[in-house]
């Protein structure tokens, strides 16, 4: 990995308003270049709002040059890498929720969600098909992992990244806020928060968090974009429930750094996990 | 063994930050910039005017008193002490000329009846003034109204949107207190004013302290009733909240709709409320 700049934009969004979104995308992937970054990162959903429902199926697009709204995205990519959140379309008239990186006028990687939460106040199952694979890509500044909200409250997804080579794990979310009660954040971004150190500590790789902000019918998603070292210490972390464009220096040697001195990585043993999977794929009815 | 009572402790920043921003982001979304508020002298009202003077602005917020005959007094002294602190704009109109005929078609002794005509002749003013200021309807009910189902359906419950339905009264008496509701207000017992000498808590049989440490513990920890028994609620307290809970559920959702179309509207025709904004 070589060391960059990485931006965090935590946005307000158009519920199924997809030219105008864009346009705040564009607008901050300028504003971005302008303070130096390399790469933009938007949270989950971001060209269409969260809870469309519905209009999930109005705002479906086939990622491509040929998409009017892709090809502005792709275009702005030449002088920034961004990673944005959409639905997408498949030929088979399947819908994903999904996030790709965009580099130098080309999609690098698509990642469609693979976790969808249909329970509480979640809806994602009913209105979205699951993705089907967890692979971490290579990019200009490195090899990274993209992961989409609750894909990343499952360990196992952090998990592949890492073995995968991941050394920087993107998370993207659209995360309703709950949980409020006598401390001065709500519950959910304290989670959140957690699981972004915790992983980062135990995979000695960098987590970058991109949540969004603003309300829909009554949620509240409240920001609190961050960036955590392969130490576990957080190196950027944006406000909560204030439209930021959060910057982060990223340094690669602080990974080198942090195996040597934990050397989790070398020590894993995936054959280990592969064989105990295997065992338990085979004993337990699913 | 840990404790496994739930708190109802708020932290008063955070919960302002949130419904303030709530107020001012959902009226932005629906194309306004002002609100209405029945202001009736109690916490609930006091609470909603404050948030929305804070989120809006004192001068985009009409704060409206809708005294009765029979009302108390002091309410209407209240809500004006409340209209000072936050410096909204206010009108006063009295609903008892309005509700006199049909009233009068109405036993005196049939108080329900009567307090229902009472909260909707309340809900048709706020509605028409909605209109006459360009400002949606901020609602006043609280969590523990709406579980109990304590509250007049197209009544007190009617509203464009809610940013205390979440709290329970309990609750809303802290952040009440935090944001400068005046003293008098947070310590009256509190009252739908429907009739002389109504409580809350005289009509429901239980206090407000009691019944939301009960509701956290069923509601938002799941808790069985059975459990909640043997943490030492009274079992009678306990049934009869279950029973308030389970019967009025009706009076949280929309109308029912005899589905006979392939797509219907609430039921598999599901657009958000803020849809395209």
């Amino acid at each position: 990995m070589r060391a960059f700049t990485l931006a965090l934009a935590q946005i307000q969004t158009t519920l199924g308003g997809t030219d105008a979104n864009l346009e705040t995308h564009l607008e901050v992937i300028a504003r971005a270049r302008r303070d130096g970054a390399d790469l933009v990162v938007f949270p989950e959903l971001s060209l269409t709002g969260y809870m469309l429902q519905d209009a999930a199926e109005d705002v479906a697009l086939v990622p491509s040059g040929e998409d009017p709204v892709f090809r502005r995205l792709l275009r702005a990519s030449r002088s920034v890498d961004c990673v944005v959140g959409f639905v997408e379309r498949d030929r088979r008239q399947q819908k994903y929720i999904a996030a790709a990186y965009l580099s130098r006028g080309e999609t690098v990687h698509i990642h469609r969600k693979a976790y969808l939460p249909t329970y509480g106040l979640f809806q994602d199952g009913r209105f979205f098909s699951p993705g089907g694979e967890i692979r971490a890509f290579d990019t200009r500044f490195g090899r990274f992992g993209l992961l989409v909200c609750e894909d990343f409250w499952h360990v196992s997804s952090p998990y592949l990244l890492w073995l995968d080579g991941a050394e920087l794990l993107l998370l993207t979310s659209a995360s309703p806020g709950r949980g409020l009660d006598g401390e001065g954040r709500l519950e959910t971004a304290r989670t959140v928060e957690r699981i972004a150190q915790t992983y980062a500590s135990l995979f000695t790789v960098f987590v970058a968090q991109t949540n969004r902000i603003g309300f829909e019918d009554g949620l509240c998603y409240w920001g609190g974009a961050g960036v955590v070292g392969p130490d576990g210490r957080w190196i950027a972390q944006g406000p909560d429930f204030e439209e930021s464009i959060v910057l982060a220096e990223i340094d690669p040697d602080s990974i080198r750094r942090a195996r040597l001195r934990l050397p989790l990585l070398r020590d894993e043993r995936p054959e280990l996990v592969a064989r105990t999977l295997d065992r338990i794929m085979k004993q337990v009815p699913r | 063994m840990t404790d496994a009572s739930p708190s109802l402790e708020i932290h008063p920043d955070l919960a302002r930050r949130l419904l303030t921003d709530f107020l001012r982001t959902e009226i932005e979304r629906a194309g306004f910039s002002r609100a209405v508020v029945g202001v009736s002298g109690g916490v609930d009202s006091a609470l909603a005017c404050f948030l929305a003077a804070e989120a809006l602005g004192p001068k985009n917020v009409l704060a409206v008193r809708l005294p009765f005959a029979e009302s108390s007094a002091d309410s209407l002294e209240d809500a004006a002490e409340v209209i000072r602190r936050t410096g909204v704009a206010s009108h006063t109109f009295d609903i008892t000329p309005m509700a006199a005929p049909l009233l009068e078609t109405i036993p005196a002794k049939d108080r329900v009846r009567r307090g229902n005509v009472l909260a909707r002749l309340r809900m048709i003013v706020l509605y028409d003034q909605s209109a006459a200021f360009g400002g949606l309807v901020v609602g006043t009910g609280n969590k523990t109204e709406a579980l109990l189902g304590y509250t007049t359906l197209y009544g007190d419950s009617a509203c464009a949107l809610n940013p205390i339905g979440d709290l329970y009264k309990t609750q809303v008496r802290q952040l009440a207190a935090a944001m400068g509701v005046p003293e008098r207000i947070l310590r009256k017992a509190p009252s739908a004013d429907l009739w002389p000498g109504q409580t809350d808590e005289g009509e429901l049989g239980m206090t407000y302290d009691e019944v939301d440490r009960l509701l956290v513990r069923l509601i938002d920890d799941r808790q069985t009733p059975q459990a909640c028994i043997e943490a030492g609620f009274a079992p009678s307290l306990v049934r009869r909240t279950v029973e308030r809970i389970r019967k009025n559920q009706y009076k949280r959702l929309p109308p029912i709709i005899a589905k006979v179309s392939s797509r219907t509207p609430g039921t598999d025709f599901l657009y958000p409320r803020d849809w395209d904004t």
